[in-house]
């Protein structure tokens, strides 16, 4: 199934609800009233008062943290902060991004908001940029190498995969430049889970 | 937490790219009485807000982020619905306006209703193109090299009629040489397997 990918972030987008599900550390500067319990597991009151740590999805961050009256003060998640972006400076390339966390760059785009020295901002211009190439040369060149893409975040897994398809279907034209005609892919992703189920019963 | 519901109902999506998970009508139900209910409490949070003001405790923040989650549910919610007719648009394409049953008991009754309507739709558009009969929109998806193809056929399909009248029989791993439009819609459905050298 053909998901709307989230590089427009678009409402709809999958991807970019995944992202915003991920949390980051806040604290409250206002009380917030009987949504204690809601909000945290750990609460013994009603009442969130201020000065509570918490860590909040990124939707409601988002809703909270900006505006004339802000609810919470945003912190910048681990992953973005100061030891970790010494790290992306020194080598982008020798990072496990996968292990950073599954939307590194669509999270970081938010969390730049609220980031006032606009280093991660920065830092993931540099990241993408001294990664791409080493994307780009996977794509081209590894036919089917299931480690490779381990270290890649969903993002650049996206952009391998598609690569990785075109640079495919390219070298078929290359070599032989007859289009065999194909059956759909949602029938054959179909047809092998069918198979599946007889082996079962 | 709120919205976790709609988090799972997301990554029921997320984790089924390739097919058509069943529609999950128990999650969508209770993600539905989750909003009645924020709706409701915020209603009364903001009556009593304006009442009790000048006691000097605030209810904004608590409406604030109750209003988020809505939202939240709400776009969750509408996603689910979106992604899931854009796969079912799709499969019209590629499975033609039949689909295979295993499918259809994944859908729910509104989304059978749509893809019955969209497939009359899109025949009735077919069929008012060109002068003669309408135009197949569905087939030439890709540049023909030549008039005649060779086919093997992958499964006992049974008697198929030609165009011009003769009837083949069609048995599994049969090779048949046959006209390129006859057989591209049953290439694309995965009855025949194009033979290229």
């Amino acid at each position: 199934m053909h998901l709307q990918s989230a590089y427009m972030p678009n409402y709809f987008a999958i991807d970019d609800i995944l992202a915003t599900q991920e949390r980051t550390p806040c604290k409250f500067i206002v009380n917030v009233p009987t949504l204690g319990v809601k909000l945290n597991p750990s609460a013994e009151g009603d009442d969130i008062q201020v000065g509570t740590t918490l860590e909040l999805p990124m939707w409601l961050v988002q809703q909270l943290g900006r505006g004339r009256q802000p609810v919470v003060s945003v912190d910048l998640p681990q992953m973005y902060k100061e030891a970790y972006r010494e790290v992306l400076k020194a080598d982008p390339r020798a990072v496990n991004l996968h292990k950073f966390g599954l939307y590194f760059y669509e999270l970081g785009s938010y969390a730049k908001e609220f980031d006032n020295q606009r280093e991660v901002n920065d830092i993931l211009i540099h990241t993408f940029k001294g990664r791409f190439r080493k994307i780009m040369d996977l794509a081209d060149n590894i036919s089917s190498d299931s480690t490779a893409q381990d270290s890649l975040d969903v993002l650049e897994r996206r952009l391998y995969t598609d690569g990785h398809r075109s640079r495919s279907k390219l070298n078929a034209w290359l070599v032989e430049s007859g289009v065999p005609l194909e059956a759909a892919n949602m029938v054959i992703n179909h047809r092998k889970r069918k198979r599946v189920d007889i082996e079962d019963i | 937490m709120f919205c976790d519901k709609a988090h799972t109902l997301i990554k029921e999506l997320d984790r089924n790219r390739d097919i058509l998970p069943p529609y999950n009508n128990d999650l969508v139900n209770e993600i539905g009485k989750e909003i009645t209910t924020l709706i409701e409490q915020n209603q009364i949070d903001a009556q009593t807000n304006e009442t009790r003001n000048s006691e000097g405790v605030s209810l904004m923040p608590t409406i604030r982020v109750r209003h988020a989650a809505i939202h939240r549910n709400l776009r969750c919610i509408l996603a689910y619905h979106y992604n899931r007719l854009n796969s079912l648009r799709t499969m019209r394409w590629e499975f033609g306006s039949i689909l295979p049953v295993e499918i259809k008991v994944n859908l729910s009754t509104a989304e059978s209703n749509w893809f019955a309507k969209y497939s009359s739709t899109l025949a009735k558009y077919m069929r008012s193109l060109g002068e003669d009969g309408g135009v197949n929109l569905a087939v030439d998806m890709k540049p023909p090299k030549a008039l005649y193809i060779e086919v093997r056929c992958m499964v006992d399909y049974g008697r198929f009629e030609l165009s011009d009248g003769s009837v083949l029989l069609l048995k599994k791993n049969s090779r048949h040489y046959l006209p390129r439009c006859e057989c591209e819609e049953l290439i694309r459905q995965g009855v025949f397997q194009h033979i290229v050298n």
